[in-house]
């Protein structure tokens, strides 16, 4: 059974058409990038995965269930996400930012300390230093990992990811990339990655999903996405040289 | 005489002081929870901020004297009086909560539900502590406003320091103006300045 799989799903609001009749599976332990243009549906696609919005039209199954039938807190606590603008709350020290969900999951304060511990030591935060530090704190590839630490905290079989590196500086970004090939390794984590940037795509994928103005158009693994031929793939390949 | 002149001062500061604690109470447990209301109900959101609006700019002797024949609410004394100033305040604490919490950061917020908050718990742990330090500063202008409008409640038998200054306005007399005015401006830079203190310690958490 597929970790994720979407079922002819479309998502208009207001009239708008944002996503159309998209089909695809991700099966556990895979990275399926949705790469795309901006407005091209990406984030709403990932919404649609962890039931912050519901398509207009067919159906997302997360673990063989609908996301209409899970209940919308458990679905979401469930899957780790890691946003755009890393949404760390300001008022929460890093402890309290990566602990949060197995906080309102009620671990124990003691199992919290200890993950949050742990967490913070494999995204390479030396926890004595940082946990009691505030998100203003840290610079910009910081935040972001103790973004993905806050995401991995209890242990969802599955992770989502928004463009998390797109507003980091190269060196920091490549940095990062390795460390979630790394977590992948060691983890055998499932995941769904966001991007514009297509040798961030090709680097990080197992499949490659490519969205054009709410359509699937090609999904296939790196190896044969850089011999796609349709005109959107042609323009993203061609950013390459 | 004089022994006399300060035990009026001090009853009638005490009267002027229960007047503004009441006041802001009452105003404070009915603007908060609207305000968190409006940012729920955004079809409530030019009713009510309009009815603030307008109940500001009633001036307050009229106001005053438009509650007087109301009944339950109205009538000569200190009930009507709170109720007129609990519309005063209502604005600036309906408004600061509703930017306050409607200003957090929509990556935050969205990071919230993303997390699985349900809505208690992002109210509760996200959004008024951030939205804290706006809240407090509508509490605070609010305060310092209604200690100033207090003393227009000796005009309907409110009492409060404004006792001195109509007795003084009537009698021509300078030292009995003063006698009013000046405890009721420093208790309005004492409200300002605690609670200043307060909101410049709550944004710095």
């Amino acid at each position: 059974m597929p970790l994720v799989e979407f079922r002819d799903v479309s998502y208009e609001v207001g009239g708008r058409r944002i996503l159309s009749d998209v089909n695809f599976t991700v099966e556990a332990g895979e990275t399926l990038v949705l790469l795309g243009r901006s407005g091209s549906g990406k984030t709403t696609a990932l919404k649609i995965t962890n039931g912050m919005l519901f398509p207009t039209r067919g159906e997302v199954r997360v673990e063989g269930k609908s996301t209409r039938e899970w209940d919308p807190i458990r679905l979401k606590r469930r899957i780790g996400y890691v946003i755009q603008e890393v949404g760390l709350f300001p008022h929460f020290t890093v402890e309290r930012n990566v602990g949060l969900v197995p906080t309102l999951e009620g671990w124990p304060a003691g199992d919290v300390e200890q993950r949050v511990v742990r967490l913070l030591g494999e995204m390479g935060l030396p926890p004595e230093e940082y946990r009691a530090r505030y998100p203003r704190q840290l610079s910009g590839g910081q935040r972001q990992r103790v973004g993905v630490a806050r995401a991995l905290a209890a242990d969802p079989p599955l992770l989502l990811f928004d463009e998390p590196f797109g507003a980091l500086d190269p060196v920091t970004r490549v940095e990062l990339q390795r460390q979630f090939l790394d977590l992948r390794r060691n983890l055998q984590k499932t995941s769904i990655f966001v991007t514009h940037d297509v040798r961030e795509a090709l680097r990080l994928g197992t499949r490659i999903g490519l969205l054009t103005r709410g359509r699937l158009e090609v999904a296939a693994d790196p190896q044969e996405f850089r011999n796609a031929r349709t005109e959107e793939a042609l323009a993203f390949l061609g950013s390459l040289d | 005489m004089r022994a006399d002149l300060v035990n009026n001062l001090l009853q009638l500061t005490g009267e002027h002081l229960v007047l503004v604690l009441s006041a802001m109470a009452a105003a404070m447990l009915i603007g908060v929870p609207l305000g968190i209301l409006l940012t729920r109900r955004a079809g409530l959101q030019r009713w009510l901020l309009g009815f603030a609006s307008v109940m500001q700019t009633i001036p307050s002797l009229a106001l005053f004297g438009f509650l007087i024949p109301i009944p339950f609410i109205g009538g000569i004394g200190k009930r009507t009086v709170i109720i007129a100033l609990v519309m005063y305040a209502l604005l600036p604490i309906l408004r600061n909560t509703f930017v306050g919490i409607a200003s957090v950061d929509a990556a935050v917020r969205e990071s919230a539900v993303a997390m699985g908050m349900t809505s208690g718990q992002m109210l509760r742990q996200v959004q008024l502590p951030l939205a804290a330090p706006t809240i407090l500063a509508g509490i605070r202008v609010a305060t310092v406003t209604t200690v100033g409008t207090a003393t227009i409640a000796a005009a309907i038998g409110g009492g409060g320091l404004g006792v001195f200054i109509f007795r003084g306005v009537a009698s021509v007399d300078s030292a009995q103006i003063l006698a009013g005015a000046v405890p009721a401006a420093l208790m309005a830079l004492a409200a300002d300045g605690g609670l200043g203190w307060v909101e410049r310690k709550l944004s710095r958490a």
